[in-house]
This record gives C-alpha cells, sequence and structure tokens, in this order.
C-alpha cells in the first residue's frame, strides 16, 4: 500500500454524462479527497449531487474519465478485480432474489463470493441474529418489508469479511425504526470487526453518527471533516423563533424563506420555527423581518451546517416559485367543517390487509399528512379516496362524495400529483398543461389565463421537453398540472420524494400559500420531518393508523415534549403499539 | 348544448394528445409508415404461387423427334427450366431428395413407336409433393402442355376445357393477395398501437393522471380509438397506393365504399386492441397478448387459404375474427367491384365485435384492478 491509513485516495478525479437533453455534464467534477481506514464515513449531498456515481467508480463498476482513484492501494481503474475481491459494495437496489427464500438468498451470495463452508455456520448466525432475521429464514425474499430487505441485503454483503464496505444510501425508503437498527448493526460491525465503512446518505442525522463527512453537491466537494467541526460553520447563525399564538409555524416559516438575502434557512420544528442567519445579517436587521416575533439563538447541528454549504454553493439557483406574501394573521378557512370523511376504511389484496379499518376526517383548508413507511398503506388509503382503488369495506366521503361512483364532475374539484413523474414525457411543458386544460374542460379564454398563470408561478419554460427537466422541475410541472383547474381539494402523492432539500422548501412554500388561500391538502410523505407543516398527520404503520393529531398531539402521544423529533416521535409510537399489540396476544 | 361543446372539447384535447405523442416519437414516426410500405411490396414480389423456373429433369429414353418435340414445349412456357438430363430413372429420387427439382418427367422408350402406330403413349411425372400448392399447379401446367401438344398433332379430344379466369384473368397471386394486404398490414398495427395505448399510460402512471380528471371512460375510449383509427385508415391509403399504382392492379370497386368498410373494419381491430390494453397492467403483457391473438387471427383470415376450406369448428371461429371480414370486404371491393348490397353481411360481424369490445374496454379502464 501506498498511502497506508487511507482506504481510498482521489486525485483529480471526473466523471462526464450525458444529460437526458443531449449536452454532457460533470457528474464528479475535479474530485480529490483521502478516506482514513477503521472509519464510519458518510458522503452526503443532495439527489444527483454524484454520491452513487462516486460509489460505483470506487467498486470499480465505473471508470473515471480523469484522475487517479486507489482503493485499498489498488488503482481500482487499472485492477478492478483486485479490488472488488476485498471489498463489498450494497447498490441502492441491492439484488436479491425475491423468489428465493432468505436462507437461500445467503447461500447464494456465500456461494458467489466463495465463502468456505465451515465459515458460513458462523457468519450466517451472526448476521441472522444481528439482523433479527433468524425467525424469517425460510420466508421468500419478495415478502419481506423495505427494512427487512434492506437488512437481508446487508447480510448478504456481509457473507463475507471485506476490508472495506461500501453503502449506497442504505436506508432510502426505509421506515425509521428499520433504520435506526441498520445503524445499530454499522456501529456493531465497525466495532466488532474494526471494518471501514463507507456510507452514502442523504440522512444528516445518519451523517452526524459518523467519524468524517464529506459534502459533496453537483459533482464538486463543498467540505469534508467531522460532524462537530462541519457543525461549527454555522456556529452563532442559527435560531429559533416561536410564532405568535393562532399563528402555523409554517406561515412564520414562509415568511423567513420568503427573504433569502438575510435567511439561510427555515424549517419548522415542535411548534415553533428553526432558522439560520445569513452571516452579514446581524441581529438587528433580523428584528426588522420579525418585529412581532421573539427569537433566541439555539444550538446548530449539522443540518444547518449543511444548508448553509448548500445554499452558498446553489446561489440562488434553489430560488423559490412566486407566492404572495406570507400572511401575518391566518386568514379564515371557511367553517372548519370536514369536506374528507373516512370511517372503518379497509382494503385487503388476498389475504394481505393493506389497509386495516382506518377512519378520519379532514377539514377545509387543513394540510392532513398521512406518514409512514414505505409499504405502510399510505398510498393505498390515497388511491382509495382519490378513487382510483375500491375499498373492501367502510365508509369514504370526499366533499360530500365518493369520488369512485360520484359523477365526472366531482372530480373536477380535486388536484392530483402522482408519485412518480405522470405527465407525458415527450410532450413540452406547455402541451401536457394544454391537455390537462382541455381534460378538465376549461373554457379557452380561462385554459389560456391559468396556463399562463401557472407558468409563472412555478417559473415553467413552456418549450421544454418535460421528461428531460431535472427532478425538481418535474415536480414543478406536475403541480403546475394538478393546480390548474384551481382544485378545492389537492391530493399529492410523496410529492417530495427524490427532490433536494432546497426544492423541498421551495415545494413546501407553495404548499403554504395554497392552504392559505383555503385549499384542502392531503400530503403523504416519508421523510417524518414534514409533519411539521401539517396542520395533522396520520401515522400508519403495517396499514394500521397508530397516530392522529397535530404534530403536538402525536409527540404528546409518543410520551415526548416539543424538543422530540418526528422520528423519535414515530419510532415511539411505533414500538408502543407493537408492544400493546404482543400484550393482548398474550392476554388472548 | 354547451355540455355538448365541453364533452366534444375534452375528447378533443384527448386526441390532440395522443397524436402529439405518437408523432413526437421519431422512432415512432417511422415504425408507423416505413414498414407497411416495405412490407406492400416484399409481399407483391415474394409471396407468389405463380410458376416460374420451376426446376425439372427429364429421362429421355425414347430420344427421337417427337420426345424432342414436346420437350422443347415444356422448355419454350417459361415456367420450367431444365435442370438435368439425367441417363436412367434411377437417378430421379436423387435429384427430387437434394431439392434439385421439383418435376421429373421420363419419356418411355417406345413413345414414339406407339405415337406413330396411332397408340397412346403414357409420360409419367413425378413431383415433389413436399410443396403440395407448386407441386400442383406444375401438373396442371404440363398437362395443359401435353394437351396443346396433342392438339398440335392433329388429335383431338372429346371434350376440351376452356378456362377464363374472371377478375384476375391471368391468374396471378399477387392480383388476389395485395388488395387484401390493404386490410391485413394495418390491422397488426393498429391493433398493437390501440393495445399499447392504455398499456403505456398505466406502465407511465399517467393513467392514473387521466382517470381522477372528470374524462368519462367513455371519452377516454373515443379518445384513444379516434387516432388510432386514423393512423389505421392512413396506412391502408398508402397500401392501397402502392398496389394500384406501383403494381398497377385495376381497381374495380367503389373507393367511397371500400373506405367506409375500412372505417368499419378498423372501428373493430381497435376495439379489440383497446379490450387488450385495458386487461393490461404494462406494455410487455400488451404485446404478448397482441402477438398471441395475431397470429391465429392471420391464419384464419382466408387471406392465404380459403375459410370455406377449413374444418366447421374453425370457420365459426372465423367469426369474431374482424380481419376475415375486413379481408372479404377489401378484395372483393378491390377485384370484383362487389356494391354494398354484396358486402353489406360483412358489417354485421364487425359491428357485433365493436360492440362488445369498446364497451369492454370502457368499462376495464375503472375496474381493472392494478
Amino acid at each position: 500500500m501506498t498511502d497506508t491509513g487511507f482506504t481510498v485516495v482521489a486525485q483529480g478525479l471526473r466523471k462526464v454524462f450525458v444529460a437526458p437533453d443531449g449536452k454532457p455534464f460533470d457528474a464528479i467534477d475535479d474530485l480529490s479527497f483521502r478516506i482514513r481506514a477503521g472509519t464510519l464515513t458518510a458522503l452526503t449531498g443532495p439527489d444527483g449531487a454524484g454520491k452513487t456515481t462516486l460509489m460505483r467508480m470506487m467498486a470499480g463498476l465505473l471508470r473515471p474519465d480523469a484522475g487517479t482513484l486507489q482503493v485499498l492501494g489498488e488503482d481500482v481503474s487499472l485492477r478492478p478485480q483486485a479490488v472488488q475481491n476485498r471489498i463489498s459494495y450494497m447498490p441502492q437496489r441491492f439484488g436479491l432474489y425475491e423468489d428465493l427464500s432468505v436462507q437461500e438468498n445467503l447461500d447464494l451470495y456465500a456461494d458467489l463470493h466463495g465463502v468456505p463452508m465451515e465459515q458460513r455456520r458462523e457468519r450466517f448466525s451472526r448476521m441472522l441474529e444481528m439482523t433479527d432475521m433468524a425467525r424469517f429464514t425460510a420466508r421468500p425474499a419478495g415478502k419481506l418489508s423495505g427494512g427487512m430487505k434492506q437488512k437481508l441485503g446487508l447480510a448478504c454483503t456481509l457473507v463475507r469479511s471485506p476490508d472495506l464496505l461500501l453503502l449506497d444510501e442504505p436506508s432510502v425508503g426505509v421506515d425509521p425504526l428499520s433504520r435506526r437498527d441498520l445503524w445499530t448493526i454499522l456501529e456493531q460491525l465497525i466495532e466488532g470487526e474494526n471494518l471501514s465503512v463507507i456510507v452514502s446518505t442523504a440522512y444528516m442525522d445518519e451523517a452526524a453518527r459518523c467519524t468524517d463527512v464529506f459534502v459533496v453537491n453537483r459533482g464538486r466537494l463543498l467540505a469534508e471533516g467531522s460532524p462537530e467541526d462541519l457543525s461549527h460553520r454555522a456556529k452563532g447563525l442559527t435560531y429559533e423563533a416561536a410564532p405568535p399564538p393562532g399563528m402555523p409555524a409554517r406561515v412564520l416559516q414562509a415568511r423567513l424563506i420568503d427573504a433569502p438575502d438575510r435567511i439561510v434557512d427555515a424549517v419548522p420544528r415542535g411548534g415553533r420555527v428553526w432558522f439560520i442567519r445569513q452571516p452579514d445579517c446581524d441581529e438587528a436587521a433580523l428584528r426588522e423581518l420579525l418585529p412581532d416575533t421573539p427569537f433566541e439563538p439555539r444550538t446548530e447541528e449539522l443540518e444547518d451546517a449543511f444548508m448553509a454549504l448548500l445554499r452558498e454553493h446553489d446561489g440562488d439557483s434553489g430560488k423559490t416559485a412566486e407566492h404572495a406574501p406570507a400572511a401575518t394573521v391566518p386568514q379564515s378557512k371557511g367553517d372548519g367543517h370536514p369536506v374528507i370523511v373516512v370511517r372503518d376504511l379497509v382494503r385487503r389484496f388476498g389475504d394481505f390487509t393493506a389497509v386495516a379499518s382506518t377512519s378520519f376526517s379532514v377539514a377545509q383548508g387543513e394540510i392532513f399528512g398521512l406518514l409512514g413507511p414505505n409499504g405502510a398503506g399510505k398510498t393505498t388509503t390515497f388511491r382509495m379516496l382519490c378513487g382510483l382503488l375500491p375499498a373492501t369495506s367502510g365508509h369514504l366521503e370526499v366533499a360530500g362524495l365518493n369520488l369512485r361512483k360520484a359523477r365526472a364532475e366531482a372530480r373536477g374539484r380535486i388536484g392530483y400529483v402522482s408519485q412518480k413523474f405522470a405527465l407525458y414525457g415527450n410532450l413540452t411543458v406547455r402541451e401536457n398543461l394544454e391537455f390537462f386544460a382541455g381534460a378538465y374542460g376549461l373554457p379557452r379564454k380561462r385554459a389560456h389565463a391559468r396556463i399562463e398563470a401557472v407558468l409563472k408561478q412555478f417559473d415553467l419554460e413552456p418549450g421544454a421537453v418535460s421528461g428531460i427537466l431535472p427532478v425538481g422541475y418535474k415536480q414543478r410541472l406536475a403541480m403546475a398540472a394538478g393546480l390548474l383547474h384551481e382544485p378545492d381539494i389537492l391530493f399529492l402523492d410523496e410529492p417530495t420524494s427524490g427532490i433536494d432539500p432546497m426544492a423541498r422548501r421551495a415545494f413546501w412554500r407553495t404548499i403554504t400559500a395554497l392552504a392559505q388561500d383555503g385549499v384542502t391538502i392531503i400530503v403523504t410523505t416519508h421523510f417524518m420531518e414534514e409533519a411539521e407543516y401539517c396542520d395533522r398527520i396520520a401515522i400508519q404503520d403495517d396499514g394500521r393508523m397508530l397516530a392522529l393529531g397535530t404534530p403536538q398531539q402525536v409527540r404528546e402521544q409518543a410520551g415526548g415534549d416539543r424538543a422530540m423529533d418526528m422520528n423519535t416521535a414515530f419510532i415511539a409510537n411505533v414500538e408502543q403499539s407493537r408492544a400493546a399489540l404482543a400484550r393482548k396476544g398474550e392476554a388472548a | 348544448m354547451e355540455w355538448l361543446t365541453v364533452w366534444l372539447a375534452q375528447i378533443l384535447s384527448l386526441c390532440r394528445k395522443e397524436f402529439l405523442a405518437v408523432i413526437k416519437d421519431p422512432a415512432n414516426r417511422t415504425i408507423l409508415f416505413v414498414p407497411v410500405l416495405m412490407q406492400s411490396v416484399l409481399f407483391g414480389y415474394g409471396a407468389t404461387f405463380d410458376l416460374t423456373n420451376v426446376p425439372y429433369v427429364v429421362v429421355d429414353e425414347s430420344r427421337s423427334a417427337t420426345s424432342t418435340a414436346l420437350l422443347a414445349r415444356i422448355d419454350g412456357t417459361g415456367v420450367f427450366r431444365r435442370a438435368a438430363t439425367l441417363e436412367t430413372p434411377a437417378q430421379i429420387a436423387a435429384m427430387i431428395d437434394a431439392g434439385k427439382a421439383t418435376v421429373a418427367i421420363t419419356i418411355p422408350s417406345d413413345f414414339d413407336q406407339r405415337l406413330t402406330r396411332g397408340q397412346a403413349s403414357p409420360v409419367e411425372v413425378v413431383l415433389d409433393g413436399r410443396n403440395s400448392s407448386t407441386a400442383g399447379a406444375a401438373a396442371g401446367q404440363i398437362g395443359t402442355i401435353v394437351a396443346d401438344f396433342n392438339r398440335s398433332r392433329g388429335v383431338h379430344p372429346a371434350v376440351t376445357v376452356e378456362r377464363r379466369a374472371w377478375y384476375n384473368p391471368n391468374l396471378l397471386t399477387r392480383w388476389s393477395l395485395l388488395p387484401t394486404l390493404i386490410a391485413s398490414l394495418s390491422f397488426m398495427q393498429t391493433l398493437l398501437i390501440a393495445a399499447l395505448s392504455v398499456a403505456r399510460e398505466r406502465e407511465q402512471g399517467t393513467f392514473d393522471q387521466l382517470m381522477v380528471t372528470p374524462l368519462r371512460p367513455m371519452q377516454i375510449m373515443v379518445g384513444k380509438l379516434l387516432p388510432a383509427m386514423t393512423i389505421g385508415l392512413i396506412q391502408s391509403t398508402l397500401v392501397l397506393l402502392v398496389i394500384r399504382f406501383w403494381f398497377q392492379i385495376p381497381m374495380q370497386g367503389s373507393l367511397v365504399l371500400l373506405y367506409c368498410c375500412l372505417i368499419g373494419f378498423t372501428t373493430a381491430a381497435v376495439g379489440l386492441g383497446l379490450s387488450i390494453s385495458a386487461l393490461s397492467l404494462n406494455m410487455q403483457q400488451a404485446m404478448l397478448y397482441t402477438f398471441i391473438v395475431i397470429m391465429p387471427m392471420m391464419l384464419l383470415s382466408g387471406m392465404v387459404t380459403p375459410v370455406r376450406n377449413m374444418p366447421r369448428v374453425l370457420q365459426l371461429a372465423t367469426m369474431v375474427n374482424p380481419l376475415r371480414f375486413g379481408i372479404d370486404m377489401a378484395r372483393r371491393i378491390y377485384l370484383e367491384g362487389a356494391g354494398l348490397s354484396d358486402i353489406a353481411f360483412d358489417f354485421v360481424p364487425l359491428a357485433a365485435i365493436t360492440a362488445v369490445s369498446l364497451p369492454l374496454a370502457a368499462w376495464l379502464f375503472r375496474n381493472r384492478l392494478s
């Protein structure tokens, strides 16, 4: 080894890809770094930062276009096999064989890696114990939950003991509980086997658990250091403000976000607003911005430094769409009568219960969040509400009607933005909007006016081909199409998955503005912290409704106070409910 | 009134979107029109039962002036090409087995003597029955040559057959086959386009987006039907132009009637395609189902083999095959100049297929669970 003490040494690394619009761009742009051996290192950055490209290069699956990359002392572009023999790599979507059982998957990967028979038994039992999957060895991998699949993927990756473990976003789409388990396993491994691990993640709480953190954005390295060093960059810039009584935190947050020259970032948190000021904006200027709102400094966190770094690097590219200024006083939201009523809603697929007896109602002008991990039943509930899926049993009412049976006009009152981009990719932005204006039966004049309005509101280029827009813009277009006909109720299915933190802020800013105009919003998300934007949330797990209420009520149900973050609240709720179920099982 | 305008405007915007989606894809643009043109030209030149260049071998044991004269007639037709002149009948088998000859003619050694004596003399013809239609046609052709030969020798059989083939005077395969392509070539693509249309939207998630709009299943169906039909009709027109102006096959019937029939036929084809599409969860399934139905439909269409020749059960099965009636109409109007009264019956099954498949598709849009 040339550089003992370092697992990965990169020098002037570059990788060029061709964007969907045919233009080449630097996915990795002149990157140089060194990663220390024996540490847990996080590679973090927004989506599209180049994390996966970098991981694939380190695993010898992609050749750099320029620069050198040494992994475990070998030049990986010259001798990829020599490197691959000593590393284990878990890609974002690990290749489990869904029809094979847990045990068969383990055997298969042990065979592929040539793990000797005598080592297997000890290794398997250790892996199964660690992942808590010993009970499920006979179950087909396809029938595991998202979190269990990910744990099995990790176990299969670790059938042999590597010198370096590469994990590419292991916790994407995994519920908070499994996410916590996954990290416990990682920490045990590092301690027990003195393993070097490089993990890419978009979650700051995960990065905060690592020894070293590398922040990348658009192929460039923005910063590196320990979480403490990095957090330090935001020292003295972070504050907390309490909105006046009766004002939702998101309204205050919107007002702060709207002043990017003074404020780097703001998020609602525990009924208050956490924000970061620009370094050149002094407290006097802040007071000017928040005349009637007290604010006080708070301890900085890694996420604050991360947002500050991104904002600095991206300049104004994360510019939010245009909105009316956030109202200081919440406007009247109608009479608060329920526009959505769900009672004992059940949906089964064969013998699998996707949604078990769920009841809730949503008042007009409310932002209602359906939270839960992938596979918890939120999308199924959501599709039933929109009339896309019939319920097995139960009562369902949207604007006084069951959309599945209602006349077509009733559908004209709702807007729908689906989970993945579901507009016509080879049509231009304008053609898509014209089509939906036509489908909603808008008269020519109004259609024209509305199209111009949403193009302006969402800052969209009408001539661009929608299929090759960047993710954030696709999402804006989907919103624009969903709002063309000015619906009373807007359904948003996982609108923020796969878009970067800046775009998410911009998205929620739009939602806040809509809610002010009296639009009722139903939104699903697997980002627990986004619950803070909602008036009320419902947490689902395994098809069951675990908690329902304001974010504060949900925290209290979990036994926490204002400071408890939503992730912790979610985990506590799930654990309480599972324990209750187990007690019931014992009693029975 | 206003209700109707909105209703129609919604369908119009769907049609517009469908057309744009098809036309914007450069691959689509070529796939829609180039293969149809190529196939119709290929069929025109390639697919033929007409006899030309049939290789034959001969064993002339007579070696007389008379036998030479008969062989000269065979050589002179342009239909047969002599592959070899053999010494003994024993060599025939090898030539036929190897596929070097389709026909073997043996002229016996007493051929000339018998004829001079005024007696009849057999000529043995061995045929390669592995291709029955060529063999049969070759045998018939040799029969005609021999009859002519007899007449030239002043022998007059008691009964003679005078053939007059109506509608296709020279009995060219090209004439009987090409007009059927007006229906069959466009059928394949129309079915596929329709079958992929909903399946593609389901796969890409746009169908949900469509289902939450106030569009009714009926409107979605019409919006999908019209563009697919238009593409089918354009393809039929291309084939029509190729056979009329490139192959110069004269058209006997009314163009207006032909198009009326094509509209009826294409609607049924699209209806079938949309049902397949509404049933499929993704494009792969739709493609698979389409290929599963298209083969039997082609075979049982009467395009190459007459429906009358099929077993009774299969004849019944052809009643649900729109292609059978499309082909029947196209061929009869084009070659025969059939009028409306002649082909009116064909509309009944087509209308029935449409009346079942379109509502089925519309119902499946909403009720097919994903």
